[in-house]
This record gives C-alpha cells, sequence and structure tokens, in this order.
C-alpha cells in the first residue's frame, strides 16, 4: 500500500518536472533565437538549421555593432532616460501612494478610480493630441516630453501598487514613531518607506521597463537621430529590403541584458510586491 | 495632526502624480474629444473646424476595408483568447510551482523570461520565427513533424494566429506571478483539513484554490483584458501594420493606422473615444459582476 502510493508520488514528480521543462524551453527558446541570430556569419544569416550555437560562430556582429554603429549612443540616451523615468516615477509613485493610503479626503475615491480609468484610455487617444502638443511646445526632439510621457505611463499602475502595499502596513507603526517625536513626514520616510521596500521595487521596475523598452512614442517623438533610443535604433537594422538580423540580434541581446537580470534578481520580490498590494487593491 | 497641516501634506504627496497625469493624460483626453468632433486632418491641420457628430457616424457607417464591426469582432477574439490562455497557464504554473519541488526557484526565474523582454524585440523576434523558409516555427514542423511549411505572415487567419502565439507566450508570466503571490498566502492547513475530509485533488482546487486566489486573480484579469485589448505593439510589429491587407487589425491598431499613416484625425480621435468607452463599460459592467459573486460567498 504505502509502496504503490510512493510510486504514484513519484510519477506525479515526474509529470510536474516534465511539465514544467516544456513550459521553460517555450520560454526560453526566442531569447536563444536572438542569441543564435547574433552569433551567425554574414554568409549564413538566413539558415535553416535549429542549432542554438551556429557553426561557425562569431562576434562580428557585436563588434561592428560597437565600431561602426552608433549602437553605445543610443544605449547612453536610453539609459538617460530610463534613469530620470525611474527615479521620478518612484518618488512620485511612493508619495501619492502613501497619501492615498493613509488619509481621508475630499475626492480621493475619484482620484483612485481616476488612476484605473488611464489603463482603459487607448494609447493612440493620447498619442495624437500629445504630439501636436509637443509640436506648439516645442518639445519634439527634446527628452523633457518623452521623459515626462514615460513617468506618466507607469504612474497609475505605480500608485496604485504603493497603496496596496502600504494598505498593508499598521497604522500603529506611524503612531508609535510621532510619540517618539518624528512628524509625519519623518514617519513616512524613516519607518513606512524602507518597510515598503517590495512595492518600491516594483514601482521601479515597472518605470524603468515603460521607458527602456518603449518604441511607439519615441518613433513619433524623438526623429533627430542624435536623440535615437534602443528601440529606434533596432528597429532601423529592421527597416526597408534589408534586415540586417545579425545586428539586430547582438543589439538585442544586449538590450535585453539588463531587463532580464533585473527580473531575475527581483523575481521573489515580484511575488510579494505585486500581490500584497492587490490583496486590498 | 492639524487639518490645514494635513492638507497641505496630501497636497505635496499628490500633487506631482496629478500634474504628470493631467499634462499627458487627462488633457490630452480632453483635446481628443474636441477633436474627435471636428475635420481635422492632413489638409485641415490648422484651420479644422467642429461638425459634430460626423466622424462618430462615419466610424460605424464608413465602409472601409475591413469595416469597424469586423475589426470590433476580431478585438474581441483576440482579448478573449490571449487572457483565457493567459490566466490558465499562468494559474497552472503557479499551481506545480506552489509544490515541494526541487529546482523551483530556477523554473520560476526562467518561466518569468518572456515578460522581462522588451516587446519590440518580442515582437520582431517572433516574426522572424514565423519566416515561410527560415523561421524555426516551420522548421520544427517540417523536419519534426514533418507536416507541410505554413505561410504564417501572408494569410489573414495565420498571421492573426501568429500575433495570437506571440501575445499568449508574453503575457502568461504576469498571471503566474500573480498567482503565485496567491497560492502561497493560502494557509496549508485547509488543504490538510480538506483531504482528512477526503476531498480529492478537483475537490480542493474548486472548493479551496479558485475562491481563495480569485480576490487577487480579478483585478489582474480586468487589467490584463484592458491592456490586451490596447496592445498595439504586437499586432502591429508581427504583422507588420496589419498585413497582409489590413486584415489582422484589432481596433487599437487600426487607429493608429488611421492617424499616422492615413492623417485621418478627426475620424482617429473619434474610434479612439469608441473604444474607451467600450472599455470602460466593459470594465465596471465585469468589476460589478465579480464583486457581486464574491460576496455570494
Amino acid at each position: 500500500m504505502n509502496k504503490k502510493l510512493n510510486t504514484k508520488k513519484l510519477i506525479l514528480k515526474l509529470i510536474t518536472h516534465l511539465t514544467l521543462i516544456i513550459f521553460t524551453i517555450i520560454a526560453v527558446y526566442p531569447v536563444l533565437q536572438v542569441v543564435t541570430i547574433s552569433l551567425r556569419p554574414a554568409d549564413r544569416l538566413l539558415s535553416t538549421s535549429l542549432e542554438i550555437i551556429p557553426e561557425n560562430a562569431t562576434l562580428k556582429s557585436y563588434i561592428e555593432l560597437f565600431t561602426n554603429r552608433p549602437f553605445l549612443l543610443w544605449v547612453t540616451n536610453s539609459a538617460f532616460v530610463a534613469f530620470v523615468v525611474t527615479l521620478t516615477g518612484v518618488v512620485f509613485a511612493s508619495m501619492a501612494g502613501y497619501a492615498f493610503s493613509r488619509f481621508n479626503f475630499i475626492g480621493k475615491k475619484i482620484g483612485l478610480l481616476s488612476l484605473l480609468v488611464t489603463q482603459m484610455f487607448p494609447a493612440t487617444m493620447l498619442l495624437l493630441p500629445l504630439y501636436i502638443m509637443l509640436i506648439y511646445l516645442g518639445l519634439i526632439n527634446s527628452y523633457l516630453g518623452i521623459i515626462i510621457i514615460y513617468t506618466a505611463t507607469a504612474l497609475p499602475f505605480c500608485v496604485w501598487t504603493m497603496k496596496g502595499y502600504y494598505d498593508t502596513i499598521p497604522y500603529s507603526l506611524e503612531e508609535a514613531a510621532k510619540i517618539d517625536g518624528c512628524n509625519q513626514f519623518q514617519a513616512f520616510y524613516k519607518i513606512i518607506l524602507p518597510l515598503a521596500a517590495p512595492a518600491l521595487v516594483i514601482t521601479g521596475l515597472f518605470s524603468f521597463m515603460a521607458a527602456w523598452s518603449e518604441y511607439i512614442v519615441a518613433a513619433q517623438v524623438l526623429q533627430d537621430t542624435q536623440l535615437w533610443t534602443l528601440p529606434l535604433g533596432l528597429k532601423s537594422f529592421e527597416a526597408n529590403m534589408t534586415t540586417e538580423w545579425g545586428l539586430y540580434g547582438a543589439a538585442s541581446f544586449i538590450v535585453m541584458i539588463p531587463v532580464v537580470i533585473l527580473f531575475l534578481v527581483l523575481s521573489r520580490w515580484l511575488v510579494s510586491g505585486l500581490t500584497l498590494g492587490s490583496v486590498k487593491g | 495632526m492639524k487639518k490645514v497641516y494635513k492638507n497641505i501634506f496630501i497636497a505635496a504627496f499628490i500633487g506631482p502624480t496629478f500634474l504628470v497625469l493631467l499634462a499627458v493624460v487627462f488633457y490630452p483626453f480632453l483635446y481628443n474629444l474636441v477633436i474627435s468632433f471636428s475635420n481635422m486632418n492632413l489638409r485641415h491641420i490648422k484651420d479644422w473646424q467642429i461638425i459634430g457628430l460626423t466622424q462618430y457616424i462615419k466610424v460605424f457607417t464608413d465602409p472601409t476595408e475591413p469595416n469597424f464591426y469586423a475589426v470590433f469582432l476580431k478585438t474581441v477574439i483576440w482579448t478573449f483568447v490571449n487572457v483565457f490562455f493567459h490566466v490558465v497557464i499562468g494559474v497552472f504554473l503557479a499551481l506545480l510551482l506552489n509544490q515541494q519541488i526541487r529546482g523551483k526557484s530556477i523554473y520560476r526565474t526562467l518561466l518569468i523570461l518572456p515578460w522581462a523582454i522588451p516587446q519590440y524585440i518580442v515582437a520582431l523576434t517572433w516574426r522572424g520565427m514565423f519566416n515561410y523558409e527560415y523561421g524555426s516555427i516551420n522548421l520544427v514542423i517540417t523536419k519534426y513533424l514533418s507536416l507541410p511549411a505554413i505561410e504564417w505572415l501572408k494569410s489573414p487567419t495565420e498571421a492573426f494566429i501568429a500575433c495570437i502565439l506571440t501575445n499568449v507566450w508574453l503575457g502568461f508570466p504576469f498571471m503566474m506571478v500573480v498567482a503565485l503571490g496567491a497560492l502561497q498566502s493560502i494557509p496549508h492547513e485547509l488543504y490538510e483539513a480538506a483531504e482528512i475530509d477526503g476531498a480529492n485533488w478537483l475537490h480542493r482546487l474548486r472548493h479551496i484554490t479558485i475562491p481563495l486566489i480569485k480576490p487577487v486573480m480579478i483585478p489582474a484579469i480586468t487589467l490584463g483584458i484592458v491592456w490586451t485589448f490596447n496592445n498595439l505593439n504586437i499586432i502591429w510589429l508581427v504583422s507588420n501594420g496589419g498585413e497582409p491587407s489590413d486584415q489582422t487589425h484589432i481596433l487599437i491598431s487600426f487607429v493608429y493606422k488611421a492617424a499616422f499613416n492615413l492623417y485621418r484625425y478627426g475620424y482617429a480621435a473619434a474610434l479612439s473615444m469608441v473604444i474607451f468607452i467600450i472599455l470602460l463599460f466593459f470594465s465596471l459592467f465585469f468589476m460589478k459582476k465579480t464583486r457581486a459573486t464574491e460576496s455570494a460567498y
């Protein structure tokens, strides 16, 4: 009886692992595909082989990318934009979320609801008016416009995440801090903010992603090639009749690295930071 | 806390966020509303005037190819199929990962990968994988399954399926992470008690797991639906702007084309408003409906 139960458990475990392995392969394969493309020698770019490391693998595309293309410029541009957006996003969302979580005030409900409603606006609805606005304000081909737009894209979700997370931190902590002589602001950034680290991490990650991987707004706003961010540069390899697949692959791989590392490092926080927020959301 | 001080505090904390949203979201929204009642297009870009509801009537009656209703139907299919698979695969994987198995964190980490990769790279990579001659999907189909190769990007149905496959791949990790978090918060004793009462795994799934992860999943699903409905990147980049011959559009890519390739600004603004209203009513209805069932428990 006991033995039978054990074999059954063993088989179940085996099936579990098998299923997980299949899904993992599906999840990882397209990423490996990018690596494969980037390593192919120029004469074998269109290959019908399924090998991950291609025959005569070469790093030529990477060298070409850094020596003959303005790749470093795009990286710098993107890094700058993403950094500013992340910083502003985290600061704004952590503050707004705190006020929404801790106080009752007129317009609180409408404020929270309107944050949700922004998620329903189709991008095109805002893109066209924004484009016209930016022309009038002379902000086409400037980072100021695009930084504000990116910050706003991630903000509503981030504020909700922060608010939900603060809701799980008991208010008595602030009261205790106040008895010890802290004012409201000190209680916020000395006591509550450190406790909300998982949600802050999520907020930062989402703001970073919003800026690092956005293509469609950038394509309309940044027309000067000197200002191009990575997505625009990458898309230019794919232009017209001849896709420069090798360069595209190499650049994509380099673009993926920071985001993937961030995700992998933060993946444990991701689970707690996201869900605690939405339990009460 | 003194009332004045409190109000200043709130204003200082919420102010920056609302200023940004006012400039980038709410003001453009009103602007868009005005344009939707106007005749603005490439020829009337400065000298436009209000012409009433004409653009809205055009949205519903213009014999564009494909017309509004065909695109709308496609959008509904797109959203439903995508979110369905996101949730089913996501919850399924979360259930597998929520057991005591070896290598759990490695699996979890690798399964999040699709979420971590910028969407435009995902789209362009999958577009390459759907290539007729050199794409790895057709290579697998012909080499290992010995089936005829499929013209993924040349015919409307296949191209649409290609977009859906790409987006399903991209979207399941979000649901998996949310579900995983929800599952971890379910106390283990509940399952033990159920097991003692003789409940099999299906009973446990139906009566413990699903009801308890529901409050977390519902908001995530609502967001998922709205995000998928409005996902421009995948459709636009995988099908290369609606190819073949505008047959793969969903509403959002259809508007994008009207605005930025055809310069029909007034029309695009009106159609955008229609999309927004559809989503608004849907979300209100969905949230209300699910909340109603929630209180029934």
